[in-house]
This record gives structure tokens, C-alpha cells and sequence, in this order.
């Protein structure tokens, strides 16, 4: 598996960052190097682990059902780049 | 079966659906915080930390929303898993603050059931339900406020939703629309959703695709927060012909998400870029799968409210309701929980056994009570009628203390004086003679003013009995007990 | 009047307590010290209004007999921590001007006990970087130096080392996701305490790999980060990843005797090419241990040289999805764009640094359709028997020996363009991240140049208390006492 420029294009525009045209190159070989690397995995006989997604082991802990928090829209706006009349506000979309 | 099809240049296709309804789920609070879910607030006014995914904040699930996923499970029949996972679908919107939503991918809580609908010419069918996950709403973006800006709200943001999958089961506008009912319905009668669509608590992401009977399954397109029945049948109807006339000119179908409007009916691809959707699913590392036990399951499933299939098997088969109006009955939770009301206070109020009322009660509930709303405008929540009245009246009628033609005028006094029926009729002398001795006074007094025509009845003019009772009607103004009026007059008029 | 600065956490406790000098004078004299050691850039923003207002009121609670272990002790936050109104940006362009309406857990413990906050400490960005070079706010200065030649204090935790080792802090937090506490100590000759993942609450912490992240002290002594630590943890309900158990009193488990524990020594951590004197030292505490009455194992850890690739699978992916809230909507910067999608992607290309960008890109790709399986699914299970490794080898030891890091620190700029060689840092302190078992470097020596060298203890899963035991045997038997020069007064 090896990363060219059009992939990098594709996961840079999948992470939202702007990865200029003449950056594109050498960022692929930069991933490919670290891909590379991380590629010894494949050495490893996995058959049959179940993947670790947590190390805790422990129920998941439930809360009660009871509105204990919100009600702070001036917290919540205060560091907006842009807010207006108690909006978030962000460039226009279309849909 | 050839009605479902639809008459291309090139022959019959067949259309196929299928439905991801949203269902906000019933709680105080959100799904990983403790802000409020109620409807209508201020913007930005229900938005914790957590909701606006402040840096460092962290989610930490509501008890009550696995029960009422668990709830809904249980209600439309499904396997429950015991344990499930959340994970991050990630992407980037503007009403999505945390660049993911967590929702529940391989493992959902809820898997496999069948749900039943019934269709207007009176059949039945069965559509398959994969599975329910739980997930997380975004916040609302506002288009339309500002020429260059939009508008976002994150109350929304964070409330617990449903998403109920269905099979590709079904084939036709009106088996969709049915189907997107009987799940309101159930969520409604199991009280997980109130399913409103007005409020977008409700909606479908409605799945159409369309090929020659007996093909595999062609491109489907996916039509986005449909939120109403009437509209997933134009969605339906018209996205099938739609992708019809595209095949049979030479196109083909292109897999795609698209918006409904209302103004035309029809639908169209939503203009947003829909660039490779690559989710890049995984499991939310800031929570742990979610486990509970099968005592949780069955103590849930215990307490489960009555729901409507059962329901209706119940008024048919214990009460002898006819199949026709215990659908009608059974189709909105408040009209069955009304009739249950009227007939629990007519069985008392006559000691009577409910089986031997039911279908009175059910036939005024069904005609008199639901014409009077349907002339008013209202649902039966806003009906100022109490179930106590309405049984009160049907008592009345049932006793014989009114007739059941002075019953419709004794209605339209409680829809206006909003009293109780039994007080109506003492209060305007409405109540049934039936005291023998006046009605024979009457009587008497009749056959003594019309002697010319006592004498035609006793030579064999029959038909003239419906004078002679009508004058006794007239005279007792309507009160009269038509029964007793029979049993006397008849008698009298032999001679 | 006495260099306060120079005290111990526990030593300043006690003056405390004795009523030798109070709370506002120790921090005065902190305060000032940071003045004259702006050079380093151990600090990006200093509190000295609350620290002094948090200092009256730690005086109060002295005077008032309801003093805790961190009451009254001046120390350094990590940027990383949410802290009301201050600054909070975990060193990161993107978060610029952000000022948190929140207290994390963590720092609300430590100010609840009494603790006073000097200030925010430099890192690297988001704590992606073994050197501290990453910082928007500009690469930290190891506080120790050979002649002229500047020196990285390791990272990700650089500031917090740098603060400590340099004086101006008697104690700092951390935060660890794969050494970024326990390697910078080792390079700035201090204690750097991981505890078992779960013990601190996450709640507040700037995420970078949430299943990863974990708090921690960094502090002159093994008894300042018992005291420090036991301040530091609790149960949270607000972190579904905080586990549900009680705090101990870590400090009363330091008793010094170590007879009888069982200390595995891992074959596999014998790395190709690795400095003599870093197996030297080695070698030296295996023997301190021994003379103290330790049982010492040989033991395996056969996954140990997957623990670095699986390691920058996960933390990638997660830091991926983790920092995809930064896009200029509801805090931190924004550059503007034609639409919503050109907003976004000029944001984060103009705030996230070349190491953040390489890592979201690295973690997006692995996550991405048709490489989750061979790549994130596969370090998963790799993760699985990472751990596994660890639960037999605590079959037959109770402890484990390894240094803290492959080499001392080294020079600025040195490893700048080699990603791979700035991970390979971590190559000791990843695996038993991956584990999320607790682990703690010891300052134990000196390189030839004379920059400091560390040795890693880990200990079993929530038994912190005998991890510290041993720690505190090993730093008595090591009597490191080198301290840096003062250069930059
Ligand atoms: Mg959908
Ligand atoms: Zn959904």
C-alpha cells in the first residue's frame, strides 16, 4: 500500500486541509515512510484477538435522566470567532 | 399483484423501498449531556459544553434513552443485544460541532424484527426491520436568515434519536407510508417518541430503487428528512417514476442522497457536495461498550404498555369490535386510550359487562364523537368531551332514560356547555317518559281527537300506526319511550 | 531570606505547615524566578494574580487547620488543561485566544486541595512531539546544557520538565499518551509519574488519543509525585473512562523496603545500537535493586517492537477524529472562505502544525474505507496482545526495570526533520501506554556529556502505591542530586 499525491489530495480534502498542490509530493513521501514503518504489523499472527479498543473493563457508567446542565448561551458564544443574535454564524451553505 | 407495478414503454417494474425512520427519543435530557431536549427554545439557549464540543468535553450516556431504545426494540418485536457499541462517524458540518456523530455501526443495540401494516383494501403484510441504533441529532443550520451567513442552533445537538432500519420490503407508495405509520405508532403506544413530525421528532431517509420483477435490485437513491406520511408516498411515487423514465430513455440511475420539495412534489439531488462519503467509522474511545443484562430486558419488556396489534386483537376477539373500527381506533394511542376511558365509565355506570357495550360505545366514539371533532377541527387530545361524560351519556341511553335521538341533542349541549350529560338532561326536561299512566293519558286523548281514522286502522289501514305514534311524539315532545308507546297504543287501537 | 525555589514539594509542605514562610512568599519567589528564566519558554502565559489570590487563600486554610498535601505549593499547569478564563490552547495556533467557561477535573482537584497555579507550561502542540519543538508558542530549552549548545527537555510535557528542573515550579502536570511524561523527566533529571489509565479524570484535558491520554505529576522527588498524584486522581463521572475506585494514600506506601518484590528485567527492551551508557545504567539499577533486597526475573515481552507501529496507528486515528473540532465555528481562529468546505480546510491548514497535519492525515488515511481492517483493526489486535504480554509477565514479577529512553536529551533541532527518529523517543515508555498500566522515570545518572539519564519503573494496573515503593528505593540508591546551571539568570 503506498500513498501518491491524488491520495493525499483525497484524505487531506477528507480531513478538511488545504494541502497545496506543490506540498502534495513530498507529504506522500512523508506518510509513505511512516506507512512503511507501521507496515512490520503485518508480521503479527492476530488470528483470532479480539481488538483492544479500551483498556478499562468496567460497565459503562449511566446517568439519571435529569436536565443538570445548559441554559449558558453567553458561555457557550463567548468564544465564537462569529456569533450572531445568539447564532453560531459561518459562511453561507447550500444545500 | 400486478397494482404495485408501474407501466413502463419497456414493461412492468417494480419498485423497491426502504425506510430509515429518526425518532427522537422521549427524555428530559440529551443523549451524552445533561442539557434539555423540550422543543422551541431559545437558540443556543439547551447547548451544554459537551453539545457544543468544547475541548476536553466528554460524553456520558443517559440511562433512560437505552431503556426507551430497548422499549422500542421489545415493541416492534426485535433481538436485543446486550451489548452494543458506540462509534464516531466522522465528517465535517456546520451543525455537527464535534466532526463526528456518535452513533452505533456494527453493533447496534437493537437487531432483527418484523413489524406488521395494515394496508386500506383490508390486507396485511409484513415488512422486516434490520435493526435501531442510537444516535446523536445535529444542531439546526438556518439558511435563510442573513444573504452570506448561515445560522446555526445546537439545541438540537446531542438529542438522543433512534434510527429504526428497515428491509427492502416494501413495494409500493402506500405499503411505505404504512409502514412509516405503524412505526409512529408503536414508538407512540411504547412512549420512546412522541413521533411528531411538525417538531422533526419524527423523519425518513427514504431508499428508492426500481427494476424489472424478478431482476437484482437496482441503484437506489436515498431521498433525506421526509417528515410526513403523505410526503413518503410522493417520494416514492415520484422518485419511482422518476428513475423509470431515466432507464427506459437510456440513462441509468445514479446512487445519490436528495432533498423533497414540497412545493412540486418531487424530488431533486441536494446540491451540497457529496464528495466520496468515507465515515471513517470506528469505536468512540471516550465510551465503553454498552452492556446490561437480560433482567433489565425482561423487567422492560414486563412493564411494556399494550400495543396496538394487540390491541386490536383484543377489541376483536374480547369485545367483538368489528375489525373496521378497531383499526379505527387502534391507529392513534389517545382515540383507543378515549374509548378505553368511555367504555371502563359506561360498563360502571351501567354494571354491565364492557363486551356486551363495547360496540355501542365504539360505534358513537367512531361516528358521533369523532364527525363532531372532524367538524371542530380538533384531535382528541383537544376534545373537551370528558371520557366520564361520554360514558355518562351512553348510559343514559342505555337505561332508557333518553332516546337515543335526544342523545345527539344532549351532545351538542355538552359541546357547548361543556356539563355533564345527566345534568343537561334534568336541567332542560329532556329525560324519556316512560310512565305508563301518562303516555296512556296521552294516548287516550289521541284516539278520542281521531276517531275517523281509529276507525280506518280497525279496517285493516295498518300504516296509519306511524301517525298515531308520531302524534305521541309530537305531544311528549320526542321524550316519549318509543317502546312503551308500542306496547300501549297497539293494544288500545284493536279496541 | 532562603531560596524557596529550590524546595521539594514535600519540603515546601512542611515549611508550610511549621509556619517558616507562607504561601504568598513561596509563590512570590516562584514568580519572580520565572521572571529571569524567560529564555527557556517554560511558560506561555503566567497567572501571578490568581497564583497570589489562590496563595491568601492557601494561607487561610493553613492558618485555619484544613491545609491538604498540595496546599500552598506554586506549580505549573500543562497548556493542555482546561482552566477557567485562562488560557488553554494545548499550544496550538488553531485554539488561539481561547479562554475555557470550565475547570478540568484534575486542576479543580488540585485547587480545591490548594494548590496555586503559576501558570500555563509549554508543550508541544496537542502533545504531538518528543522535544517540545512543536509548539505554536515556540520550542521549549532543556534547562540543562553542554557548553553553549541548547538541548530539547523532551515532550511532550517540555515545559512542565523545563519549569521544574529550572526552579521556577516546585511541581507541574503532565499528561502522558505515550511517554510525554516519563521521557521528558528522564531529560531533565526528575521524576515523571504515569498513572494507570482511567486513575485521573479525562474530563478537561484537551484530547489528543483519548484512549491513550492520562494525567500526571512531574516533580522533583518520588514522594512529591506520591503527594502530587493522590491530589490529582479521582473517580469522575463525567469520564466514562474514569475508573471507579479509591484513591489510596499513595505517600504511605513509600516505605522504603523493597525485600522480596519481584523485578522483571524484559529481554526485549535490549535494543540494537542502544548507547552504552544507557545499558550501563541499566545494568546499575538492576543491581541497586538487588542490593535492596529485590528479587530480580528475567522476563519476555514478545510484542514489545510492535508497541511503536501500533502505537502511531492509534494515536493518529483517534487524534484524527479527536481534532476534527477544530474548525473555526465555535472558538480558537478562523480564516475566512468562499464556503463552509474552504472555511474549514484554510482554518486547519493555517492552525494545525506540520507534525498535528501529518498525524490527522496519517489517521485519517487508516481509518479511511479499505485500510481500516489492515491497518487500525490490526493495531487494535496487536494492542490485545501487547497487553497480554504484560499480564503474564506480572505472573512472576511485581515491577518492571527499563530505562525511560533511548538516549539523553539532544540538541534543538537535531530530529526536527526525521519524524521516525523523534517517535523511536518513545520506544520504552509506548508499550506500557498501550496497556494502560502505570509507570514512573527515576533520574538515575548522567550521560558523558553530563546531561541527565532516567530509569522506568512500571507497575501492575491500580497497584500505583508499590510502583512508588520501588521508585523511591531506586532514587535513594541512585542519589541523583545533579542540578542545571542556572545559565540563563
Ligand atoms: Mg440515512
Ligand atoms: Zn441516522
Amino acid at each position: 500500500m503506498s500513498v501518491d499525491k491524488d491520495t493525499v489530495a483525497k484524505i487531506a480534502n477528507l480531513a478538511r486541509i488545504d494541502v497545496p498542490e506543490e506540498r502534495r509530493e513530498s507529504l506522500a513521501g512523508e506518510l509513505n515512510n511512516i506507512l512503511n514503518w507501521i507496515e512490520q504489523l503485518s508480521e503479527v499472527d492476530t488470528d483470532g484477538v479480539e481488538p483492544m479498543t479500551s483498556v478499562v473493563s468496567q460497565p459503562l457508567f449511566r446517568r439519571a435522566d435529569k436536565v443538570t446542565d445548559g441554559g449558558y448561551r453567553d458561555q457557550i458564544l463567548a468564544n465564537a470567532p462569529t456569533s450572531e443574535h445568539g447564532f453560531f454564524a459561518v459562511p453561507k451553505v447550500l444545500e | 399483484m400486478t397494482k404495485n407495478l408501474i407501466q413502463g414503454i419497456t414493461g412492468n417494474w417494480e419498485i423497491v423501498i426502504g425506510l430509515e425512520v429518526h425518532a427522537q427519543v422521549k427524555s428530559e435530557s440529551k443523549l451524552f449531556s445533561g442539557a434539555a431536549t423540550a422543543f422551541g427554545a431559545e437558540p443556543n439557549s439547551q447547548v451544554s459544553f459537551i453539545c457544543a464540543a468544547m475541548p476536553g468535553m466528554l460524553p456520558v450516556i443517559n440511562e433512560e434513552c437505552v431503556r426507551q431504545a430497548i422499549r422500542t426494540g421489545l415493541a416492534m418485536g426485535c433481538k436485543i443485544n446486550l451489548r452494543s457499541v458506540f462509534d464516531r462517524k466522522n465528517y465535517f458540518y456546520a451543525d455537527l460541532p464535534q466532526g463526528y456523530q456518535i452513533s452505533q455501526f456494527k453493533d447496534p443495540i437493537v437487531g432483527e424484527g418484523t413489524i406488521i401494516v395494515d394496508l386500506e383494501d383490508g390486507s396485511k403484510k409484513t415488512i422486516g426491520v434490520e435493526r435501531l441504533h442510537l444516535e446523536q441529532d445535529a444542531g439546526k443550520s438556518m439558511h435563510d436568515q442573513h444573504p452570506d451567513l448561515t445560522y446555526v442552533d445546537l439545541n438540537r445537538s446531542g438529542v438522543a434519536l433512534m434510527e429504526i432500519v428497515s428491509m427492502p420490503d416494501m413495494r409500493s407508495p402506500e405499503e411505505a407510508s404504512a409502514y412509516f405509520r405503524k412505526i409512529r405508532s408503536i414508538v407512540r403506544y411504547a412512549g420512546t417518541s412522541d413521533g411528531n413530525m411538525d417538531q422533526g421528532s419524527m423523519r425518513a431517509d427514504v431508499n428508492v430503487s426500481v427494476r424489472k420483477v424478478g431482476d437484482p435490485l437496482g441503484t437506489r437513491t436515498e431521498t433525506k428528512n421526509v417528515n410526513s406520511l403523505r410526503y413518503v408516498y410522493q417520494v416514492v411515487e415520484s422518485e419511482a417514476k422518476r428513475q423509470v423514465a431515466l432507464i427506459e430513455d437510456g440513462g441509468t440511475v445514479k446512487q445519490e442522497t436528495r432533498l423533497f420539495d414540497v412545493a412540486t412534489g418531487t424530488t431533486r439531488p441536494m446540491r451540497s457536495k457529496e464528495d466520496a462519503h468515507d465515515y471513517r467509522y470506528f469505536p468512540d474511545p471516550d465510551l465503553l461498550p454498552l452492556e446490561f443484562s437480560q433482567e433489565l430486558v425482561d423487567e422492560l419488556k414486563e412493564a411494556l404498555p399494550e400495543l396496538p396489534d394487540a390491541k386490536h386483537a383484543r377489541f376483536t376477539a374480547d369485545l367483538n369490535i368489528s375489525d373496521y373500527a378497531a383499526n379505527v381506533l387502534v391507529s392513534e394511542k389517545e382515540n383507543a386510550d378515549y374509548f378505553e376511558s368511555v367504555l371502563a365509565a359506561f360498563a360502571e355506570k351501567t354494571g354491565k359487562k364492557p363486551s356486551e357495550l363495547a360496540t355501542a360505545c365504539a360505534n358513537w366514539v367512531t361516528s358521533e364523537l369523532f364527525g363532531a371533532l372532524k367538524k371542530l377541527g380538533e384531535n382528541i387530545s383537544e376534545c373537551s368531551i370528558l371520557p366520564s361524560h361520554a360514558g355518562e351519556l351512553l348510559a343514559l341511553i342505555d337505561d332508557g332514560v333518553i332516546s337515543g335521538r335526544i342523545a345527539k341533542d344532549v351532545f351538542e349541549f355538552m359541546l357547548s356547555e361543556k356539563k355533564p350529560p345527566a345534568q343537561i338532561v334534568e336541567e332542560k326536561g329532556m329525560k324519556q317518559v316512560s310512565d305508563t299512566g301518562a303516555i296512556e293519558a296521552i294516548i287516550d286523548k289521541i284516539l278520542a281527537d281521531n276517531e275517523d281514522k281509529v276507525i280506518q286502522y280497525r279496517g285493516g289501514k295498518d300504516k296509519l300506526l306511524g301517525f298515531f305514534v308520531g302524534q305521541v311524539m309530537k305531544q311528549t315532545g320526542g321524550k316519549a319511550n318509543p317502546q312503551v308507546v308500542n306496547k300501549l297504543l297497539k293494544p288500545k287501537l284493536k279496541g | 531570606m532562603t531560596d524557596l525555589t529550590k524546595l521539594t514539594l514535600s519540603q515546601a509542605r512542611s515549611g508550610l505547615d511549621k509556619g517558616d514562610f507562607s504561601a504568598r512568599e513561596i509563590t512570590q519567589q516562584h514568580l519572580k524566578a520565572i521572571e529571569s528564566a524567560k529564555a527557556l519558554n517554560a511558560y506561555i502565559v503566567t497567572t501571578e494574580e490568581t497564583a497570589l489570590a489562590q496563595a491568601d487563600n492557601a494561607d487561610a486554610m493553613i492558618k485555619a487547620g484544613t491545609a491538604k498535601g498540595m496546599t500552598g505549593i506554586p506549580i505549573g499547569i500543562k497548556d493542555l488543561y482546561c482552566t477557567k478564563g485562562v488560557h488553554s490552547c494545548s499550544a496550538s495556533k488553531i485554539l488561539k485566544g481561547f479562554k475555557p467557561e470550565y475547570e478540568s477535573t484534575v486542576t479543580q482537584n488540585l485547587f480545591d486541595d490548594g494548590a496555586i497555579m503559576l501558570g500555563k507550561t509549554n508543550m508541544d502542540e496537542f502533545a504531538m512531539g518528543s522535544s517540545n519543538e512543536t509548539s505554536y508558542y515556540g520550542a521549549v530549552k532543556n534547562p540543562w546544557r553542554v557548553g553553549d549548545k541548547d538541548y530539547v527537555p523532551g515532550g511532550s510535557s517540555g515545559g512542565s520538565v523545563a519549569a521544574v528542573a529550572a526552579d521556577i515550579a516546585i511541581a507541574t502536570t503532565g499528561t502522558d499518551t505515550g511517554g510525554s511524561i516519563r521521557q521528558p523527566a528522564s531529560f531533565t533529571g526528575l521524576v515523571g509519574f504515569k498513572p494507570t489509565y482511567g486513575r485521573c479524570s479525562r474530563w478537561g484535558m484537551i484530547a489528543f488519543s483519548s484512549s491513550l491520554d492520562q494525567a500526571g505529576p512531574v516533580t522533583k522527588t518520588v514522594r512529591d509525585a506520591a503527594i502530587m498524584l493522590e491530589s490529582m486522581a479521582s473517580y469522575d463521572e463525567k469520564d466514562s473512562t474514569s475508573i471507579n475506585v479509591p484513591v489510596p494514600n499513595f505517600e504511605a506506601s513509600l516505605k522504603g523496603d523493597i525485600r522480596g518484590v519481584k523485578v522483571g528485567i524484559p529481554k526485549e527492551y535490549y535494543l540494537e545500537g542502544m548507547p552504552v551508557e544507557i545499558e550501563k545504567l541499566w545494568q546499575q539499577g538492576i543491581q541497586w535493586l538487588k542490593e535492596a533486597g529485590a528479587e530480580i526475573v528475567d522476563i519476555s515481552l514478545p510484542h514489545t517492537k510492535y508497541a511503536l507501529p501500533t502505537y502511531y496507528i492509534v494515536a493518529p486515528a483517534e487524534c484524527s477524529s479527536n481534532l476534527a473540532r477544530y474548525d473555526g465555528v465555535k472558538y480558537g481562529m478562523r480564516v475566512q472562505g468562499d464556503s463552509l468546505d474552504d472555511m474549514y480546510s484554510k482554518t486547519r491548514a493555517a492552525g494545525f502544525g506540520e507534525e498535528v497535519q501529518r498525524r490527522i492525515l496519517i489517521g485519517t488515511y487508516v481509518l479511511s474505507a479499505g485500510y481500516y481492517d489492515a491497518y487500525y483493526l490490526k493495531a487494535q489486535r496487536v494492542r490485545a496482545l501487547i497487553a497480554e504480554d504484560f499480564n503474564k509477565a506480572y505472573e512472576i514479577c511485581d515491577v518492571i526495570l527499563t530505562p525511560t529512553a533511548p538516549s539523553a536529551a539532544f540538541a534543538l533541532g537535531d530530529k526536527l526533520d526525521d519524524p521516525l527518529a523523534m517517535y523511536l523517543n518513545d520506544v520504552f515508555t509506548v508499550p506500557a501506554s498501550l496497556a494502560g498500566l502505570p509507570g514512573i522515570s527515576v533520574p538515575a545518572g548522567l550521560d558523558n556529556n553530563g546531561l541527565p539519564l532516567g530509569l522506568q519503573l512500571l507497575g501492575k494496573a491500580f497497584e500505583e502505591g508499590a510502583l512508588l515503593n520501588a521508585a523511591e528505593v531506586l532514587e535513594s540508591a541512585a542519589a541523583f542530586t545533579a542540578k542545571a546551571q542556572k545559565w540563563w539568570l
